[in-house]
């Protein structure tokens, strides 16, 4: 089906989220819709998928214009999106989600259904178990089972968005594979992303987003440089990967175990040197998450010793890790790492190290004032947090840290954040690790933990690997481990 | 750039709307109230008017309602102080009634001895802070140990304070002869807080309430405890990552606010009925909940409120004699007054939210 965009137009409040987008996407081909955070990709996807209207504009499906009101709607006209985290309903079987969602019939009709569902799926070479329970998939086999389900509603035109967060090397090749055979049977396909790579190897075409803006609509060959600066409006370097020459020991865990009702993490033994970077892999909740909460003190071992520095900290509060220099930053910057309500200067004032009993606000203000320069935080000291990007709640984290620091635990530090965000903070990092800063962090992305980890560990429901040299590790090998294959038998500390 | 600008826009829109909201509120309220009065067959004009004449008629009704003042002032800032660290600290009540039974009971155990009168009372009101202050950590406890949330724990606290009272009255410190609901022997007037000359109203007790005012502001703006109450009040899990120790300072909340609703109700048996009597609370600590309410953590603007609550309070006493209407009316348009400021806040943030939305430039498009 040919997807026309005309004039789109959209604001929410201030903001001009889409300014005049005009695009066209005939039938059969794959669109990469590229930018960075805030540029408006999504916003435009949404506006195409009926999640929200446009003020302005015209949408037409092979050249007649329609009116597209709800989600609902845009299925009924053959427009599917699958979102960045999948909707689907966890504790329920592969088959019920596959049937959600379709209209009219009291009684599902479930064997009729399943031979759908497996004739669907041979043809795109999904191997999935209609009577699996959803929360066993991994996010790359909830990914096929939305395309089925979407296809089998009868999409003629797939949205994908930021499809290749979190999913292994060879998931994201099947995920490929499945997507150019959709536009050779002349479906239409979007390919929401911010990832150069993933765009460059899949699309044919690519628009370019930026502040609303539709930059550009470009054709093979594609040049890099070009597509970087269309999106950001210069050039940014990548980060190289610079090794860490190892320096005294910052953390020692002794067959660290711990648990909780789910999961099991029996006998960890690590060694981490200042300066140095371990990224924990795994698909969310393989007990990375605990792992790294036992290492801190905010759960307490239930087996083993945590070392940091000389001192002995097993069982020791979060308090007093932290005042032995370790500090955890958590995945959800609002929930646990911000308070909101609590503008920037309130918050570097909180984190301070002075003793003081009344607080001095003049200095208070030109602290905030001098670290939002520092750490290059958009926002005022009279900025309530919680009006703050992702990406500068971030900053704004890391320049509330303490210095100096031994240890550094981060959740997710890059998650949500444009690839400009991301080198930033990683930048930061790597400054605070060539003073000696140890760093573990937990990523589900692949790229992100090979390219700033010395060395890896991969867990997967509650195995750890022992620590991996990041310089010998590949995607793909990692995508495996992640995925529970090519594990040693007995598991080497699982 | 756009980010900061956008932010600072929205204070400054926040700053001029919020008045507005406020005495949208205020009208609701009253126009509630009026249609209650309508109702009952009451002319609402004649019934305001006797508000404000009983409340302000003469020097002796404007004494009454700054007796009814001091207290409610400090319950208001003692709830304040708990409100900033998220909590609901419905025990006050009981924090006021067991302020009392300790003046209560250092008056009686001293009133013998020959320890000069102003010692007396001044050990008198310590013991009365000492025991509010027993009884807020007991909630607290309750709280921070046993997980039961501060509102049950208060309100439980809150009715054994009120038995503690009568158990009092009635058994070990009754009236020679039968115990009365009209309370405990008076004490002598050497052992009563002086007053104005031929008025209730105490001096010191107006400066007490008024310099715990003048304390809490500053505590909660200027020190470093106050920003960490606040860190904890509006998110524990972030502060306690941002090296705040959170149970600490919730039990310190509760310490502190329970010293100044003792404080009440010492100033209620030492200045006000020098004895100890049933509703030696007088409500004051329900009140002062509403006041708080009110004033959205702001201890400034607790002075004027809670003298208009009082006001009311004072104010609608003249109302069964006059209009033959119940003298509750003024709890009517208090709690009217509430009922509307918290509705009125919740369309406030839906438009604030609205905006602030409109505000962000990167993560509006983040959000599902």
């Amino acid at each position: 089906m040919d997807v026309a965009l005309y004039d789109i137009h959209k604001t929410f409040g201030r903001v001009h989220a889409n300014v005049g987008i005009t695009l066209s996407v005939p039938a059969g081909t794959i669109q990469g819709i590229l930018g960075e955070n805030g540029a408006g990709k999504s916003t435009l996807m949404k506006v195409l998928s009926g999640f929200i209207r446009a003020d302005r504009g015209e949408i037409r499906l092979d050249g007649r214009p329609v009116v597209i009101h709800s989600p609902s709607d845009a299925i009924r006209h053959g427009i599917g999106m699958l979102h960045q985290d999948p909707l689907d309903f966890p504790p329920m079987r592969v088959i019920d989600n596959f049937i959600l969602g379709r209209k009219g019939g009291l009684l599902p009709g479930r064997a009729a259904a399943k031979r759908d569902f497996r004739a669907l799926a041979d043809q795109f070479g999904f191997s999935l178990d209609p009577d699996a329970y959803v929360d066993t998939l991994t996010v790359g086999e909830r990914q096929q089972l939305e395309i089925l389900r979407l296809l089998w509603l009868g999409a003629r035109v797939l949205i994908f968005d930021e499809p290749t967060t979190g999913i292994s090397a060879a998931q994201k090749e099947k995920l490929f594979a499945a997507l150019r055979l959709l536009a050779e049977q002349g479906r239409t396909v979007l390919f929401v992303s911010h990832k150069l790579e993933d765009v460059e190897g899949l699309c044919h075409k690519i628009a370019v987003l930026r502040q609303g803006y539709l930059v550009g609509d470009v054709r093979p060959p594609y040049k890099t440089a070009q597509l970087v600066e269309m999106m950001f409006g210069k050039s940014v370097a990548m980060g190289e990967r610079q090794p860490a020459k190892p320096g005294p020991v910052a953390l020692r865990l002794e067959s660290l175990s711990v648990e909780d009702d789910r999961l099991k993490v029996r006998d960890v033994s690590l060694t981490v040197h200042k300066g140095e970077v371990i990224g924990l892999a795994g698909m969310e909740g393989s007990g990375q998450g605990l792992f790294m909460r036992a290492i801190c003190g905010l759960v307490r071992p239930t087996g083993g010793r945590v070392w940091v520095g000389d001192q002995d900290l097993t069982g020791r509060s979060y308090l007093a890790h932290k005042r032995h220099g370790v500090a955890f930053l958590p995945a959800s910057r609002l929930e646990e790492g911000l308070v909101p309500g609590l503008n920037l200067t309130e918050h570097f004032v909180l984190a301070e190290e002075r003793r003081s009993f009344f607080v001095d606000w003049n200095a208070g203000r030109s602290l905030a004032r001098q670290r939002i320069l520092d750490f290059n935080i958009r926002g005022a000291p009279e900025t309530p947090v919680e009006s703050l990007s992702g990406g500068n709640q971030q900053r704004a984290l890391l320049a509330l840290l303490r210095v100096p620091l031994d240890l550094l635990l981060l959740e997710h530090p890059t998650r949500g954040l444009d690839i400009e965000s991301t080198i930033y903070i990683w930048s930061k990092l790597k400054e605070r690790c060539a003073q000696g800063m140890a760093v573990l962090f937990i990523s589900s992305d692949l790229e992100e933990i090979l390219q700033y980890s010395d060395r890896v560990l991969v867990f997967f429901s509650g195995r750890v690997t022992p620590p991996l040299e990041a310089a010998d590790l590949t995607t793909d090998r990692l995508g495996e481990l992640i995925g529970g294959k090519g594990w040693p038998e007995k598991g080497g500390q699982g | 750039m756009e980010g900061s600008k956008g932010a600072k826009l929205t204070a400054k829109t926040i700053k001029w709307i919020s008045p507005l909201f406020q005495a949208a509120a205020f009208l609701l309220a009253l126009s509630f109230t009026t249609l209650i009065l309508l109702a009952v067959g009451a002319p609402p004009g004649q019934a305001y008017l006797n508000i404000l004449k009983g409340a302000f008629g003469n020097t002796n009704s404007i004494a009454n309602v700054l007796v009814v003042w001091a207290p409610l002032l400090l319950t208001t800032v003692g709830v304040l102080i708990t409100f900033s660290a998220g909590l609901w600290n419905i025990g006050v009540e009981g924090q006021v009634t067991l302020g009392a039974i300790f003046t209560t009971w250092v008056l009686r155990l001293l009133q013998e001895s020959a320890l000069p009168p102003w010692l007396i009372i001044l050990l008198a009101m310590l013991a009365g802070m000492l025991g509010g202050a027993l009884w807020a950590a007991l909630a607290g406890a309750l709280k921070t140990f046993g997980g039961v949330n501060e509102i049950f724990g208060g309100l439980g606290l809150n009715f054994v304070a009120t038995a503690l009272t009568l158990w009092l009255i009635f058994g070990p410190w009754k009236r020679p002869g039968t115990g009365s609901m009209s309370g405990t022997l008076p004490f002598p007037e050497t052992l009563w807080l002086p007053t104005l000359s031929g008025l209730r109203l105490s001096p010191w007790a107006l400066g007490l309430a008024l310099l715990a005012v003048v304390v809490v502001y500053l505590m909660l703006r200027g020190t470093r405890f106050g920003l960490r109450l606040k860190a904890v009040g509006k998110n524990m899990r972030a502060a306690y990552l941002l090296g705040v120790p959170t149970w600490q300072h919730m039990m310190a909340s509760f310490l502190l606010c329970g010293l100044l609703a003792g404080l009440a109700g010492a100033l209620q048996v030492t200045a006000v009925y020098h004895r100890l009597i049933p509703s030696i609370s007088s409500g004051y600590g329900f009140l002062g909940l509403l006041v708080a309410m009110l004033v959205n953590y702001q201890a400034v603007w607790a002075v004027p409120v809670a003298l208009f609550f009082a006001a009311l309070n004072i104010g609608s006493i003249q109302l069964p004699i006059v209009l033959r209407l119940d003298s509750s009316l003024a709890g009517v348009l208090q709690g009217l007054l509430v009922l509307s400021v918290l509705l009125v806040e919740g369309a406030r943030q839906q438009i604030m939210k609205r905006l602030r939305l409109s505000d962000e430039s990167a993560p509006v498009e983040e959000r599902p």
